[in-house]
């Protein structure tokens, strides 16, 4: 019991046994990049979908002097990051902050921060479907043989679709990584732009998926790479407009109705970067960092 | 031809609870012949087929397989991983309904190309070039590469479902009546075919059906299986015309006159 958070509840609301178990799907994760752990989700104040994976390994691996940034596509304003947020804050009584550099853990929805990460900062995704495999196979039984027999041959298919369809490869989002040479991984929901960043990361990402009951994870420092043709590489969209806000080129940009007429912006999705670059802007500093 | 059999079972035996499907049953497939297994339903052809060809494990006996560089492996004894290597790539399976072998959400490319991307091939171009050089063997117009499945008739989905198999260039076949549920001028059509690429491609191919006008045109050899056990075998010709088995005269005596 830790007199920080809310009376009645364990420190970061779940049991200490149930943290043991995920503790325990979190280390086996860890030991086998890219796979997936089974692990007993349990019911969280929160309905699935909104992030139920994602806010048990954060219970699991937080402790009373980390740091706790929540992001939802990108922004640390948005209703589930609000509330994840405050949700740790009332029953961990962790100290959170919304810049990147300052937290220790870092839970998020569908992207990683513009900021590199550093050695020793966790990031925890919140993963809808863990299987990369799903749309091609439908039995869990045969993508876990799929898996566990390296046949991935089905994963090119969906790209060979996407280049006889489109010319190119426009699977845009939840593109799929090859995770330390071995394991097929879906990256959750996050944009393809954000794919390169998960390569060699030097902090630990943890992947919950709570719904279907499934840990995985990358460690630091582990290649990641994204599958491709050799004649139709990964590549990533630019976009062709600087952020409306600061000015940046070379964040992924999210399109905001601006009024009733029909005007749009586009604006850093990234809100604390967004924030910092506009500091820099004003202090007279000048060019991107 | 060599001197030794590409795939040879003894006494593999199956049963559905107690009931035997398949009883004893030795056979040999030599490199580059065509092996017919004619019965009438329930008498355990699909059983047999589904032993050989890795899909249904055997209750007792052995299926050894002779690959490329003349090893022989004892297809039920090798770990999983290296048997559906097997079947991916040496092997085919041809279902009698083409929508149990295609994907139908995916365009005839993607169907034929599977298989080239499951033993590594990551070039777009060529993989396609291959496919579209498949569905031209298999008279499918080239230009519909990008079709879906779904938009092709019967016999053309069946013609697909081969183009997919023998993309790989497998050595043996396994076919499971290819042409039940086609009509008489398609199913024509489509053994011409079948028997044109299994001679130009020197295939091995074991045919299930219970028509025994497919066998005929196909065949090298027939298997006569009744009960789950193999009741007569030989040259094809010598079978439908001098059946010494009194099952096999009548199965070849109820076949009704054109």
């Amino acid at each position: 019991m830790n007199d920080a958070g809310e009376p009645g509840y364990n420190f970061a609301y779940l049991d200490e046994s149930t943290k043991r178990m995920i503790r325990r799907a979190i280390l086996k994760a860890i030991a086998i990049p890219g796979y997936q752990v089974p692990f007993g989700s349990r019911e969280m104040p929160l309905a699935y979908g909104w992030g139920t994976g994602g806010i048990q390994i954060t219970a699991a691996v937080i402790g009373a002097d980390d740091v706790l940034k929540v992001i939802d596509q990108g922004a640390d304003d948005t209703t589930n990051a609000v509330s994840i947020r405050r949700f740790f804050a009332r029953v961990a009584g962790v100290e959170t902050t919304e810049r990147t550099a300052e937290a220790s853990i870092i839970q998020t929805r569908h992207r990683i921060p513009e900021r590199r990460l550093s050695d020793g900062q966790i990031l925890v995704y919140q993963v809808p479907i863990p299987e990369p495999l799903r749309f091609i196979e439908p039995r869990e039984t045969e993508t876990r043989k799929m898996h566990a027999l390296v046949e991935y041959g089905a994963m090119h298919v969906k790209l060979y679709e996407d280049v006889a369809a489109h010319g190119r490869i426009t699977t845009s989002y939840n593109y799929p990584v090859l995770v330390n040479g071995r394991y097929v991984m879906s990256p959750s929901p996050i944009p393809k732009f954000d794919n390169p960043k998960m390569d060699m990361m030097p902090a630990l990402q943890l992947f919950g998926a709570g719904r279907e009951k499934r840990i995985y994870a990358i460690p630091p420092y582990t290649p990641v790479k994204s599958l491709d043709f050799e004649d139709h590489p990964f590549s990533v969209e630019r976009s062709d407009r600087p952020c409306a806000l600061c000015g940046a080129t070379d964040t992924f940009l999210d399109e905001i109705v601006a009024d009733d007429r029909g005007g749009r912006i586009f604006v850093c999705s990234d809100s604390d970067r967004c924030g910092e670059q506009r500091d820099q802007v004003a202090s007279g500093d000048g060019a991107a960092p | 031809m060599t001197d030794l059999p590409l795939l040879t079972a003894t006494s593999l035996s199956y049963a559905y609870g107690r009931r035997m499907a398949c009883q004893d049953v030795d056979l040999e497939i030599w490199p580059g012949e065509v092996v017919a297994i004619v019965g009438e339903s329930g008498s355990g052809k699909s059983t047999l087929l589904g032993c050989l060809s890795g899909r249904l494990r055997p209750d007792r006996g052995h299926v050894a397989y002779r690959d490329r560089d003349g090893a022989v492996l004892d297809v039920w004894a090798e770990p999983e991983a290296r048997r559906r290597l097997l079947m991916r790539t040496d092997w085919g399976m041809v279902h009698q309904n083409p929508r149990d072998g295609l994907r139908l959400r995916v365009s005839a490319g993607g169907n034929v190309g599977e298989r080239l991307m499951a033993v590594g091939a990551r070039h777009y171009g060529d993989i396609r070039q291959a496919a579209q050089a498949w569905l031209e063997r298999v008279e499918i117009d080239p230009a519909r590469v990008d079709d879906l499945p779904l938009a092709f008739s019967g016999g053309m989905q069946q013609r697909l479902q081969i183009a997919r198999v023998l993309v790989s260039n497998p050595r043996l076949v396994f076919m499971d009546e290819p042409t039940g549920g086609l009509d008489v001028s398609v199913q024509a059509r489509l053994l011409d075919l079948i028997r044109g690429l299994s001679r130009d491609l020197g295939l091995s191919a074991l045919v299930v059906t219970h028509d025994l006008a497919v066998a005929r045109l196909l065949a090298h050899r027939i298997v006569v299986m009744r009960g789950g056990g193999i009741v007569e075998h030989g040259l094809t010709d010598r079978v439908l015309d001098d059946p010494h088995h009194p099952y096999t005269q009548l199965l070849v005596s109820s076949v009704l006159p054109a």
